[in-house]
């Protein structure tokens, strides 16, 4: 097999893998279907702004249990907004991590917040580098001349 | 606000006369900047022109009827054919942009649809019963908002 073909076959077993361990759903397919040639780095951006933005929630979550008091309304907003950028790009194991924070949240719980702040920002971290491992594999495919397949 | 408007290539084809010239002029708004773009991209891969806010004040302000701007006739807003709305906004809810919106006399007409991302027939039918066109389950895909073209063509 050629460069491009490896490679493609890579990129395919990663994705597949990825959707076969939880990382990324249903959803992130949609994503990639959205892309087209008016705007070929679709993904890429949204994928961006995601990180940018979860990375400024994270940071607000971990102030917010730094507080004395914890103002579990304003958590509940963070989670919220987490939540709804996870499942829009796909991150099932974030948006599933975030689902149990909330019930936390509602409960006032403070030790299961904890820990699914813990949770957050693992997962979090786990998917950011998939994601961007997956776009080097498609980096590496376009550079060697080759189009990354659809799956 | 962001107001990107920006048009996309006509690539649908057409059954007969479209009544928005080719393209409706949509106004999506939503407080998460991912799904702003992810709707924003959804409606213009279905051939409609695209402007986003980022709270329902904006969205207000935009159709001209914001606060302190009770006899501005000519806004770009007249010219918006659909509104597309998150239900969970701080401040404003999508629910009260929606009253706003049937209670003016200027924008009444134009269609409201409402985004969630929490199925609640409660939540729902209090939308719909406001005068919402059609209520939409986030994250949404192409095969909703193709549906709702459809939808907004029969209209006229």
């Amino acid at each position: 097999m050629d460069l491009v073909g490896q490679l493609q076959r890579q990129f395919v077993d990663y994705t597949t893998s990825l959707t076969r361990e939880g990382f990324l759903d249903d959803q992130f397919k949609q994503l990639q279907k959205l892309q087209d040639e008016s705007n070929p780095e679709f993904v890429v951006e949204v994928v961006s702004l995601f990180f940018e933005d979860s990375e400024k929630l994270l940071n607000d979550l971990a102030s917010a249990f730094q507080q004395k008091i914890v103002d579990y309304k304003k958590v509940d907003a963070h989670v919220h907004q987490f939540k709804g950028s996870s499942s829009s790009i796909g991150a099932q194991r974030v948006k599933n991590v975030c689902v149990a924070f909330k019930t936390y949240c509602e409960a006032r719980n403070f030790e299961g917040c904890s820990i699914c702040l813990q949770s957050l920002e693992q997962e979090y971290h786990l998917v950011k580098s998939k994601l961007e491992t997956l776009f080097k594999l498609e980096q590496q495919i376009m550079a060697a001349g080759g189009s990354v397949p659809e799956l | 606000m962001d107001a990107s408007s920006s048009s996309s290539s006509c690539s649908s084809s057409s059954k007969g006369m479209m009544d928005y010239g080719n393209e409706p002029h949509v106004l999506a708004v939503d407080d998460n900047i991912i799904d702003r773009k992810l709707v924003e991209k959804l409606l213009k891969n279905s051939s409609c022109k695209v402007t986003t806010a980022e709270n329902g004040l904006r969205a207000l302000e935009y159709l001209g009827l914001g606060d302190d701007q009770k006899n501005n006739l000519e806004t770009m807003g007249s010219k918006v054919n659909l509104i597309i709305t998150d239900y969970c906004m701080p401040g404003m809810t999508g629910y009260d942009l929606l009253k706003k919106v049937k209670e003016s006399n200027a924008m009444k007409e134009v269609p409201v649809v409402i985004m969630s991302s929490e199925n609640i027939p409660t939540r729902i039918n209090k939308c719909l019963e406001e005068g919402a066109q059609m209520f939409m389950l986030k994250p949404l895909k192409q095969s909703d908002v193709k549906k709702l073209r459809c939808q907004l063509m029969k209209r006229s």
